[in-house]
């Protein structure tokens, strides 16, 4: 598949994009400073793992597929990989050395994020979840 | 119209965003950079030649912008660095020495940000009462929803005079009256409305106004707080420091400069007043009514071209302004501005500063277009091109 019909289906039709709240997950909320991106990121962690997690919201189109392929790369993953998963898409936004196929899908973002704003729009859930895997 | 006068337009930009901020003539350019070139020197300091000139240029721009609003006095204008900060002078330094705990401040939901958060925050600080005017179907304000919302102890109505969301006007003049049947002041946003239009602060009687510069072809970091003379005269200074003293021989014994340099502490933002002044000239030399009526046509034109297309929804089909908000039918707003991007056509997209406005319109997001006197009907045309195939916006967005 193109780049652009990955991030189409993970906009149109998210296996992770649930409108219902369920209060035993944990929620992360993120919102852009410079748009109107808003995520909410529902995550449930079991001894030190990630077993389950969902998202709603109102974003563009590359937040949302953004924050989609994010949860299908960490679902099931140590806290610790997710760290050095986040830490690899911040070094591709930020145009420092990273590794290419240790991103999967999220690889599909790679010129997205030289086009103006979109970078923030990309890393938008993954600043969500660093924060809150910082903090807890 | 003018186009010609704009270095920006010399590419080929369709510039939407005049809401956002408005581009600048190459006159304005000029002034400005003949102030940094040929007589760059403090301003108050009168000693030599250079700086007497800036002193000139300086008081000449008060005595412009005076004129161009109808101010009775000049010391009614005052400099500030744009709307944003005259409406949080206006708020916390006059206000927050009248107001006390219980009293009255009505606003609105669709009021920019500007004009809400020095409001909340005046009301933490000393316990007054934020109150919202209903607006009606069309989410505008009518004098019969405020006179319902009157109360002894209302003192303020603050109120954008045209909406940066979806451009409505407010009769600020019957709103004038009614408040001061009342012993209630006016303070009004002119953040939208003083570029596009005639303002005549002594027709509509209001107490306070506040705009920007940078919307009517000025500068960046300028703008004006307009008070009646015997307000501002209660105003506490802002800031105190350089320029605006008398003489400080102790704490007990400060004396403050008259009005408005007292309100002016500082080396102020000089080329910008000067750019200001300039931007004001030309202006007045299209003058305001051609430029409103010009506007009020193309908007007319737009929204005709916008009307045929059966995925575009429409959030404010009446308006008196050069703005228009719609969405396309299941496009995220922001997505459908990245898309225009790519042919160079700046549009807005998002909640434009007024978050409040989603509960009135329960659209939280949408696209913004904001005319000026150098959009043109080709403008339209490329804009309306780009958004006729709904497909294609799916297909280029991403
Ligand atoms: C209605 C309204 N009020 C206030 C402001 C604030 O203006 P500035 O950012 O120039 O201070 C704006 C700017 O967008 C506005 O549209």
């Amino acid at each position: 598949m193109e780049n652009r019909e990955i991030i189409l289906k993970h906009y149109t039709s998210s296996p992770y994009k649930k409108d219902e709240v369920t209060n035993d997950y944990q929620k992360i909320e993120v919102q852009s400073s410079t748009c109107v991106d808003h995520l909410n990121i529902y995550i449930k962690l079991k001894d030190g793992v990630l077993v389950d997690g969902y998202f709603n919201g109102e974003a563009c189109s590359i937040a949302t597929s953004s924050c989609s392929i994010l949860l299908t790369n960490v679902l099931n993953k140590r806290v610790e990989d997710i760290k050095k998963f986040i830490a690899n898409f911040e070094k591709m936004c930020n145009d420092e050395p990273f590794v290419e196929e240790d991103l999967q899908e999220a690889i599909v973002f790679k010129d997205i994020i030289h086009q103006g704003n979109r970078k923030s729009c990309a890393f938008l859930p993954y600043q969500g979840l660093k924060k809150f895997l910082e903090e807890n | 119209m003018n186009i010609e006068d704009f270095p920006m337009l010399k590419e080929d930009l369709v510039y939407l965003d005049n809401g956002a901020t408005s581009l600048k003539p190459q006159c304005v350019i000029d002034k400005m950079t003949e102030y940094y070139e040929k007589y760059s020197a403090n301003a108050h300091r009168g000693d030599y030649d250079i700086s007497f000139k800036v002193d000139q240029e300086y008081e000449k721009t008060r005595e412009e912008v005076r004129r161009f609003i109808n101010a009775r006095f000049k010391e009614e204008i005052v400099f500030t660095s744009g709307a944003t900060e005259s409406l949080n002078w206006i708020a916390t330094y006059f206000f927050g020495k009248y107001l006390e705990a219980g009293d009255e401040v009505l606003i609105t939901n669709s009021e920019h940000a500007s004009n809400v958060l020095p409001w909340f925050r005046l009301s933490n600080k000393l316990g007054i009462v934020i109150k919202f005017i209903p607006l009606d179907d069309n989410h505008y304000v009518t004098v019969e929803n405020i006179e319902k919302m009157l109360s002894p102890k209302t003192k303020v109505i603050a109120l954008a005079s045209i909406t940066n969301v979806i451009g409505d006007a407010r009769p600020i003049k019957e709103i004038c009256k009614l408040a001061h049947e009342n012993n209630i002041f006016v303070v009004m946003d002119g953040a939208q409305s003083v570029a596009h239009q005639k303002t005549d602060v002594q027709d509509l009687d209001v107490d306070f106004l506040a705009f920007s510069g940078h919307k009517m072809c000025g500068p960046t970091g300028i703008g004006v707080l307009y008070g009646k003379k015997e307000l501002l005269e209660e105003m506490e200074p802002p800031n105190v420091g350089g320029g605006m003293n008398e003489s400080f021989d102790s704490p007990q014994e400060v004396y403050y400069k008259d009005l408005p340099t007292r309100l002016e502490a500082g080396t102020p933002n000089i080329a910008g007043v000067i750019g200001l002044g300039e931007a004001i000239r030309y202006l007045e030399n299209i003058g305001m009514e051609k430029i409103h009526e010009y506007e009020k046509k193309l908007r007319n034109y737009a929204l005709q071209e916008l009307l045929v297309l059966p995925h575009i929804d429409l959030i404010n089909i009446e308006s008196d302004s050069g703005i228009i908000a719609f969405n396309v039918d299941g496009i995220f707003s922001q997505d459908v501005a990245y898309y225009l991007n790519k042919y160079k056509v700046c549009v807005r997209a998002g909640n434009h500063c007024a978050k409040n406005l989603k509960a009135e319109t329960g659209v939280q997001n949408s696209l913004r277009i904001s005319l000026y006197f150098y959009n043109t009907e080709e403008d339209i045309d490329n804009l309306v091109e780009l958004l006729r195939n709904k497909d294609k916006i799916l297909e280029e967005m991403i």
